[in-house]
């Protein structure tokens, strides 16, 4: 089980996670990689904010006042 | 004011929306239409409980499915390669696996979310996405449908599903990044 993993590799673990559950070693990884990394964090931030941005955007699809 | 008139009101929001998830102008304006006559035809469906906008679209995304379903092989996936996904890859991320540079902080999230010119900005994005990588990724996000739902409607696999959500986000995270965070700031 390799653990190491470059930033691009995490950053594509942060994605992939927002659509499928990851293995435990991926996810073992992930969060090794996350605690030692000052980009990626940021990264995971970033698609965090999007989620959040889409589930208003679904929210507003009802709810908007008439525009 | 008559039901028919309040209704009616909705139109061009359901239009935009059927636009964005469709693509194609002839069958965005279908399923509106027949959202409005569905709606028109059963007043008493609506209990007024949540507003009509939200009953409208509720009804608007069982069409947009609908359309979905029957133009199935219309909607067919872009082929993996030549889609710019390698081109941006390349831009965020060196050759040994490093960001090309630190993403961004996007700041307080709360004011973005509050910001509606936020949200034409995401709309933006998500219309420049490639239109196959577009649907699959309105059908999951918009529609909600089940990773399993959207593999059968559209003929994917799960690995090929996965791949176009993958690039979807990417390519939103990048637009977002450009478009709103990276605002210049006024002279």
């Amino acid at each position: 089980m390799i653990l190491r993993r470059t930033c691009k590799e995490a950053a594509a673990l942060l994605v992939a996670r927002e659509d499928r559950a990851l293995s435990l070693p991926d996810r073992v990884a992930l969060r090794l990689h996350l605690a030692a990394c000052e980009a990626c964090p940021r990264f995971a931030r970033q698609l965090q904010l999007m989620r959040e941005a889409f589930g208003r955007w679904r929210q507003q699809a009802g709810d908007d006042a008439p525009g | 004011m008559p039901f028919e008139l309040d209704v009616a009101e909705h139109r061009s929001y359901l239009l935009r929306y059927a636009r964005l998830q469709l693509r194609n102008d002839a069958w965005a304006e279908d399923a509106v239409s027949e959202t409005l006559l569905a709606a028109l035809s059963r007043p008493q469906a609506f209990d007024g409980r949540s507003q009509l906008r939200t009953w409208l679209v509720g009804i608007l995304k069982h069409k947009v499915i609908d359309c979905l379903r029957s133009r199935r092989r219309e909607v067919a996936l872009d082929s993996e390669e030549g889609d710019g996904s390698a081109e941006l890859e390349a831009l965020v991320f060196r050759a040994d696996g490093h960001f090309a540079a630190p993403p961004a902080d996007w700041g307080d999230p709360e004011r973005a979310l509050a910001s509606r010119q936020f949200f034409e900005i995401l709309e933006l994005c998500v219309q420049k996405l490639p239109p196959a990588m577009a649907r699959v990724f309105l059908m999951r996000e918009w529609l909600e449908l089940s990773s399993d739902e959207i593999c059968k409607e559209l003929a994917l696999t799960p690995t090929n599903l996965y791949v176009q959500l993958h690039r979807a986000r990417l390519r939103l995270r990048e637009c977002l990044d450009l478009n709103w965070f990276h605002t210049p700031s006024a002279p």
